[in-house]
């Protein structure tokens, strides 16, 4: 299998490359349209600003391949920003559109907690989950963000297969069809990260 | 369950090998930075960091290697940091591989740094490092590694550091450095007060109830020590499994 890693210019493209190559699998960094059209996986790894991520996409012309190729089935896993960017909008910059591919925004969480959230934090399952396979409720994941989507921001409910808490509750695991998305990370996951992309991979293949 | 607090070995390295000594007296080498990585990141740490201490500008491109090297071995998160002056010394670390760049000195000297970094790479990603010594009635900034004093106040600095962009805050106690006497609870109070954003304590831990004194009391996210764990005086298994009997939410098993 070769996994197609968008590399729109975040810092993480690397780190998420050499945790495929632990399991084993080869991964090349896309920055064309004609690269993304040619992807039979696809993974956004962002991090950083939500804007720099979407002006990227639209600046390398990346958007329009990157929609006719998950719509047309190819598994996508998005990937902190990567799973921001599939939805409508983000307060982190509002008058840049998302993917739109799922309904809702992304907002800021609420400064009760700490900000950034960081670092590693257990989830909870809603539902059965594909890439849950093997991971229990005591296994942590690693995040490094602000923004997040609430729950109660509301969107398709049924998409949502994990939650985590931080002063709000907000999506930790995403998966429609063949759409995935994560808050976390899996690539500084650790082992649980590892059985985490393990499990996409299998899917994709 | 909430966030675990994270436990983080530092590397001291003079760009390629792993070094410990009092106050930058006295180098010993204490090993290679990507063998010890490897270690820690089986053992069950939470993050690691690595730092230039020596931050000598013709050196650099053989600490960049080292984060690479370092890079390469952990499935876990990685600041680095040491003679970062720029957005381009910045790049350079974060390309080699480092999740997060550690600013000290040159941060005091042109806090904007702290802004421009924050804006480039989202403040996730931009940790403020403080070193700070008690004078009296307050704890002053310390610079030039440790040597000399930023008359500054520590906290508001803190306070100031965050306005601007910074993430995350490093806080070590000059006063506690090399000591083992135990992290510095009064300062690790002061500090998680004043800002909303996670802190890392360092300086003078030994034992594991320092770790526990440190989160319970001190209220730190995580907490930083050295030469402790590259001596093997205390695994970070069987801290954290202190600290999990102590009821400190801690990453475990791991």
């Amino acid at each position: 299998m070769n996994v197609t890693l968008l590399d729109y210019g975040a810092g993480n493209v690397v780190s998420v490359q050499r945790a495929l190559r632990r399991l084993d699998v080869e991964s090349e960094r896309a920055t064309t349209p004609a690269q993304i059209a040619a992807a039979s996986v696809l993974v956004l790894p962002g991090v950083g600003h939500y804007a720099a991520l979407i002006r990227a996409l639209d600046e390398q012309s990346l958007r329009t391949p990157l929609l006719d190729k998950i719509n047309s089935g190819t598994p996508f896993l998005g990937i902190c920003l990567g799973l921001q960017a599939l939805f409508e909008s983000s307060e982190e910059a509002r008058d840049l559109p998302g993917l739109q591919l799922i309904p809702g925004s992304v907002t800021m969480l609420p400064a009760s907690g700490k900000l950034p959230h960081m670092g590693w934090n257990t989830i909870t399952p809603r539902c059965e989950s594909r890439l849950l396979e093997g991971i229990s409720q005591n296994d942590y994941f690693y995040f490094a963000h602000s923004y997040a989507v609430a729950m109660s921001a509301g969107g398709n409910a049924d998409d949502v297969v994990a939650t985590c808490h931080h002063a709000a509750e907000f999506i930790a695991i995403l998966e429609h069809d063949n759409i995935f998305g994560v808050q976390f990370h899996p690539e500084k996951s650790g082992a649980s990260g590892a059985r985490l992309l393990a499990n996409f991979l299998r899917l994709a293949a | 369950m909430s966030l675990a607090h994270r436990i983080i070995p530092c590397l001291d390295t003079d760009g390629s090998r792993v070094v410990k000594g009092v106050n930058f007296v006295g180098l010993r080498d204490a090993g290679d930075p990507a063998t010890l990585a490897a270690r820690y990141n089986s053992e069950g740490a939470d993050e690691l960091i690595v730092l230039d201490i020596a931050a000598a500008r013709d050196r650099r491109p053989t600490f960049l290697e080292t984060i690479q090297k370092v890079a390469a071995e952990l499935a876990i998160p990685l600041s680095a940091g040491g003679g970062i002056r720029s957005l381009e010394d910045a790049r350079s670390v974060i390309r080699a591989g480092a999740d997060k760049v550690t600013v000290n000195t040159a941060a005091v000297e042109r806090p904007a740094l702290l802004s421009e970094l924050s804006a480039e790479f989202g403040a996730q990603a931009v940790v403020l490092a403080i070193d700070a010594k008690f004078m009296e009635d307050h704890w002053d900034v310390m610079v030039r590694g440790g040597r000399d004093s930023a008359a500054m106040d520590a906290v508001s600095w803190a306070r100031t550091g965050v306005a601007r962009g910074a993430g995350e805050i490093l806080v070590t106690s000059v006063d506690r450095d090399g000591t083992q006497r135990g992290f510095d609870i009064p300062l690790t109070v002061a500090i998680t007060a004043a800002v909303n954003v996670p802190v890392i304590a360092s300086g003078g831990a030994k034992l594991p109830e320092h770790f526990a004194e440190v989160f319970q009391q001190g209220r730190a996210d995580a907490a930083l020590a050295a030469s402790i764990f590259h001596d093997g005086v205390q695994s970070i298994r069987g801290l954290k499994e202190f600290l999990r009997a102590q009821k400190v939410e801690v990453r475990y098993p791991c």
